[in-house]
């Protein structure tokens, strides 16, 4: 963050003192990021510079003593072909900076990490693709990947547009209904962020986050193998009844739950829910007490979302959310 | 039969006291509600029109304070989810459709036909007609509101959300015909300014002469005509998808998502530079008089209006940059967006070189031109920003773009607006507005907007997208939000301010000269308020400031008829006179063809059948309204 | 303030004739906003053209006949129409009279074709994208068909009254000529997107 010392900056450096931060774009965490944030901080020098030329100006002119009008304007014309000769150079090379910062930001990389992102109102559901079929697998709403490497993502949506956005890595890309989209970034530090819709999509467009988690090969290999496998066994009576109930309730008809009976493709994967940070696309940490809130009363908390409240009575939730928080 | 010289009164017979009272009883609007409703003079209606235009910008305020308290904080539970976009849908499409257009086709309406010296506007049923159905579009819509069934898939009612799969009851055909209501009424308007500029000019106004507002108001007229039809077409195709069947975006039969997205932009970037124009036109007249001296680079001037309302038509896929479209073709749109900021620096430059070289007087007109040149460079300045299609990766669709559009938006419309109805309230109510409440207007408008929407630029950059009706504590929004919220007060004490100073000014505000302001435009040259017949004799000019360059007396022509309305037509580049042609009187069949229009068009919400028995009694009052009447008016 | 006579209007016409006349403005901004929706109608057309797999979707390409008849009705209408208007600018009142009333069914003659040649499409509006571009078209067309029939008629029937003596009555003749014209003008693009494109 060497360059942030600019005079025009300080204010806006001032205001957002946290600058540093999850789902923000002054924070780069790729290369794409990186490359963009310059641009931006490019823009706002030369377009800050203009402003308080203007102003300046304007300023000037207001307060100057006034030599009676003369109706000759030849100098002053002379002037004003030159400011729009300025105007015009500087528009020119803004657009040439940007059209090449555009160029810098698509990339054909023949050994990204392929992942397709499918947006739903109001989730966001991550199938890993590979060629072999026994290494696909799917999850939602947090997407894993190794440092270093570009991952290519595969934009679809299954109702209305959404958006795909993580400022920290890259720009955003829609999701729309018939249409494939792409996107890529190349993360370049380990770390967790934040991303949200960024189209509206209906009434929970504000809740429809997710998380990208930057980790080592190592780490992201480990990860990728516990989603591969199917659901931890239940251990104990209290997680055999929940997983009795999940498959024997509605629950079964949305969402599906790898090595057991519950194959619904409505809803989000649960397979391996436990293991992420947030349920219900950011709404929530996830630990046994939330799951058991949402999936007692879904429409409290996130109103309008497609997942309608199932009555269960005390004890069945306790098993439910007993059941679901083990599924790391 | 008979043609030119007819029998009948002429004004060149008759002794200034005499012309006035036989033309005060020819162009009489009678009072009562039959006046109301009958009138044609466009003062009347221009004004009619300017009172409604501010009414829903007080509704889309509240609105937007609603919208500010509930995001005062994080997870605040001032408005659900389904209100608060309802609220911020209607927020849009309210100030957009239903104050933002109209306002300048109003100002236009009154302004216009007294600055090229013409006795009323052309069409002038058309004129009271297309206000009729304004009106009636925004009674629809905010009633929707009022019954729970707003619109709520924002002002641009992207599809498949507004389709008929995902927008469920009558929301989004509420909104789409609102569209029908405002355009049709927009449309109106600009044909009536089109002919008003280009045949009812006064004798020697050739075009070198026309003032700069008047130049404006023509462009804007006919960026209106030509980018209007596309979202009449766009609303009916998505009230068809919605109420017949038809596949027009529905991608599983043919249709394509992004095709409404083409459609609704082809008009909505023209949109805002119908907006923009205008107000362009404006600052021109105010600099002029408040400088002393004619705007500097007029040819210079009138090519930047005519090259941004040209350029305003390729621009539009810059509100697609994130849809996918192949990138070098979304360059290109980066070129013309930024290009457009070209013709804006000219006008910019040339107003500087008028007020470096001019001798000012800092009356409040002048304070609402200062506001607007620092508030909208930095508008258009963001606009170069976002014009860039990879910086816009980052910034579309967050609060970073709700600041830049309200940085022109108000910095670039509504503050010369504001100035503009201080410099023509007199002219338009005989009264003079309070200088000393101006200036807290202008301090307390610039001040709050601009601490109300500098902080929505960092908010996006960190990350807060639009359209969310709230946020979690954990994205450390709070504090510029709340800052945000709390400054929105002090921009709401300087409109409230501004109608208080209106409401006062009419009661008690001092009585206006003809020419408060020494100003050189012919709108200047009769009485305030003008009689409903503008000019005793029409004005002949021979110059582009007429009452600058002749103050003594006002050169006019005579020779047309006291005993019928009648206004001079002139030719479309020299403004030679060409025929003495008759201007219709009041009637009250555009108000029943209005009537008439909102019930069929209305009823098409719920039922296509409707445009077919619809039409019958709209049919009918249309026959009504140009059934020819026999009077005076009638003779060839 | 004080005034100078300066200009004598008195030996102008009541009424400018052609493009001295509003009307004929009013009537030519019209035509540019119509046709500009049927331009975008076209547009979006071509688009939907452009995106699809093969066209036209899931149907035959409409049957030629009664567009066909439609446009040589439309296409012969233009003789008769500008004979009234030749005749409007000569003042010839009973011409113009006569001449409109045979304009009403020259009005009428396509709109009964024009029933079968929605038939003729082949694809109904709600079949797909296709079907509604093409209805969508002709319906436009067909509106306008149908409004200016109407105007036709209340001309037609205010000619034999009164106030035809009057050049201000030719005047609206001529600007309905004129519209004439441009209603047959709009046919033709129309008339090759439907029929002839998907045979290309």
């Amino acid at each position: 963050m060497a360059n942030r010392t600019l005079p025009l900056t300080l204010p806006i450096a001032l205001l957002c003192s946290g600058c540093t931060g999850w789902q923000s774009v002054l924070d780069p965490h790729a290369i794409q990021a990186s490359r963009l944030e310059q641009l931006i901080w490019l823009f706002v020098a030369v377009c800050g510079v203009v402003w308080v030329t203007v102003t300046v100006v304007l300023v000037m002119a207001l307060l100057r003593r006034k030599t009676p009008y003369s109706h000759t304007d030849t100098r002053m014309t002379r002037i004003v072909r030159a400011a729009v000769i300025a105007t015009v150079v500087i528009i020119t090379g803004l657009a040439i900076v940007s059209f090449y910062a555009t160029r810098g930001l698509s990339s054909s990389d023949a050994t990204a990490l392929e992942i397709r992102v499918r947006g739903y109102q109001w989730w966001w559901e991550v199938t890993y693709l590979d060629a072999r079929a026994d290494q696909v697998f799917i999850t939602a709403n947090e997407i894993h990947v190794p440092v270093g490497r570009t991952v290519s993502l595969q934009l679809a949506a299954a109702d209305v547009i959404h958006s795909f956005w993580v400022p920290n890595l890259t720009g955003k890309q829609d999701l729309i209904p018939g249409r494939d989209n792409t996107l890529s970034f190349t993360p370049r530090e380990i770390g967790v962020y934040r991303g949200q819709c960024a189209e509206f999509c209906g009434l929970q467009h504000a809740h429809m986050a997710l998380l990208v988690v930057v980790e080592s090969a190592g780490a992201f290999e480990h990860w990728r193998q516990g989603q591969l496998a199917p659901a931890a066994t239940p251990r104990g009576g209290e997680q055999e009844t929940g997983k009795h109930l999940f498959e024997s309730k509605a629950c079964a008809s949305c969402h599906n739950i790898q090595g057991g009976t519950a194959s619904g493709t409505v809803g989000p994967d649960l397979t391996h829910v436990a293991s992420r940070r947030y349920i219900a696309s950011g709404l929530l940490e996830t630990n046994r007490g939330s799951i058991a809130a949402w999936v007692a009363d879904p429409q409290t908390l996130k109103p309008g979302n497609n997942m309608p409240r199932v009555a269960l009575d005390a004890s069945e939730l306790n098993a439910l959310s007993a059941y679901l928080a083990a599924l790391q | 039969m008979s043609d030119s010289r007819q029998p009948g009164v002429s004004d060149a017979q008759l002794e200034r006291p005499e012309l006035e009272s036989h033309l005060a009883a020819t162009w009489r609007t009678p009072g009562g509600l039959w006046g109301v409703l009958s009138t044609v003079d466009h003062k009347i209606i221009g004004r009619r029109y300017i009172v409604t235009a501010f009414v829903f910008l007080a509704l889309g305020g509240v609105l937007a304070l609603l919208m500010r308290l509930q995001l005062a904080g994080s997870e605040r539970r001032v408005l659900s989810a389904d209100w608060y976009n309802q609220v911020f849908t209607m927020h849009g499409a309210n100030m957009m459709f239903l104050f933002a257009v109209p306002v300048m086709e109003a100002m236009a309406i009154y302004l216009v036909p007294l600055m090229v010296g013409t006795r009323n506007i052309a069409f002038p049923r058309l004129n009271a007609f297309s206000y009729w159905l304004y009106l009636a579009g925004g009674i629809m819509l905010w009633t929707a509101f009022a019954l729970n069934m707003a619109p709520d898939v924002g002002w641009f009612a992207y599809v498949p959300l507004s389709g008929p799969q995902f927008g469920a009851g009558k929301r989004a055909d509420i909104w789409a015909q609102m569209i029908t209501f405002t355009e049709i009424a927009a449309l109106a308007v600009a044909i009536e300014i089109v002919v008003t500029v280009l045949k009812q000019r006064a004798p020697g106004m050739t075009l070198q002469r026309i003032p700069l507002f008047v130049w404006s108001m023509l462009v804007t007229a006919f960026l209106v005509i030509l980018a209007m039809p596309t979202i009449m077409i766009a609303s009916t195709c998505l009230i068809l998808d919605r109420l017949v069947g038809t596949h027009f975006f529905n991608p599983s039969e043919g249709g394509d998502v992004l095709l409404w997205q083409h459609l609704f932009w082809f008009f909505g970037h023209p949109e805002v530079y119908i907006i923009f124009l205008p107000a362009v036109g404006m600052v021109s007249s105010l600099v002029a008089t408040f400088a002393g001296r004619p705007v500097f680079g007029y040819l210079a001037m009138v090519l930047a209006l005519i090259s941004t309302g040209v350029l305003a038509f390729g621009l539009w896929v810059h509100h697609m940059f994130v849809v996918g479209l192949p990138r070098v073709g979304e360059s290109f749109f980066t070129i013309s967006s930024m290009s457009i900021a070209i013709p804006a620096g000219v006008q910019i430059f040339c107003w500087l070189a008028t007020l470096w070289d001019g001798r000012l007087r800092f009356r409040v007109p002048l304070l609402f031109v200062i506001a607007f040149i620092i508030t909208f460079v930095m508008g258009g300045l963001t606009g170069v920003m976002v014009a860039s299609v990879p910086l816009d990766t980052q910034v579309h669709d967050t609060y970073f773009v709700v600041a830049h559009f309200h940085y022109v938006l108000i910095g670039g419309a509504v503050f010369p607006l504001i100035g503009a109805i201080y410099y023509w309230f007199p002219k338009m109510s005989g009264r003079l507005m309070s200088e000393r409440i101006g200036r807290w207007v202008v301090g307390l408008l610039f001040v709050g907007f601009n601490l109300t929407f500098f902080p929505m630029h960092v908010l996006g950059l960190l990350g807060m997208p639009r359209r969310i009706y709230t946020y979690s504590p954990e994205m450390h929004w709070d504090a510029l939000n709340l800052f945000s919220s709390v400054s929105a007060t002090i921009l709401a004490a300087g409109f409230l301010l501004f109608f208080i100073d209106v409401i006062r000014s009419l009661r008690r505000g001092p009585q206006a000269p003809e020419n408060p302001w020494g100003a050189s435009t012919l709108e200047w040259a009769t009485t305030s308020p003008p009689p409903g017949y503008n000019f005793p004799r029409v004005p002949v000019v021979g110059s582009a400031q007429p009452l600058w360059d002749e103050p003594e007396s006002l050169a006019v022509a005579c020779g047309l008829r006291v005993d019928r309305r009648e206004l001079l037509i002139t030719s479309v580049v020299s403004a030679q006179p060409q025929a003495r042609e008759a201007s219709p009187r009041n009637s009250i069949w555009p108000f029943f063809a209005a009537l008439a229009s909102t019930l069929m068009l209305i009823a098409s919400i719920f039922t296509p059948w409707a445009m077919v028995w619809g039409s019958v009694p709209v049919l009918i009052t249309l026959i009504g309204w140009f059934w020819p009447k026999g009077d005076p008016e009638d003779e060839g | 303030m004080k005034e100078r006579v300066q200009l004598d209007l008195a030996d102008l016409p009541l009424h400018g004739q052609g493009q001295a006349s509003p009307t004929w403005w009013g009537t030519a901004a019209f035509m540019l906003i119509e046709g500009s929706a049927f331009a975008v109608a076209i547009a979006m057309y071509l688009y939907l053209l452009g995106i699809a797999p093969s066209w036209p979707l899931a149907a035959a390409p409409p049957d030629v006949g009664p567009g066909a008849i439609v446009t040589l009705i439309l296409l012969v209408s233009l003789v008769p129409n500008w004979l009234v208007g030749r005749w409007a600018r000569q003042e010839a009142l009973r011409k113009v009279q006569i001449g409109t009333v045979v304009m009403c069914f020259f009005g009428i003659a396509p709109l009964i074709v024009r029933a079968y040649e929605f038939k003729a499409l082949n694809v109904w509006w709600d079949a797909n994208a296709y079907g509604s571009v093409l209805w969508l078209l002709l319906g436009l067309h067909s509106t306008h068909l149908v409004t200016d029939l109407a105007d036709t008629i209340v001309l037609a029937a205010v000619l034999f009254t009164r106030h035809a003596h009057n050049r201000r009555r030719l005047g609206d003749v001529e600007d309905n000529v004129m519209y004439w014209n441009f209603v047959v003008l709009t046919w033709l693009p129309i008339y090759g997107c439907i029929y002839w494109i998907p045979r290309l």
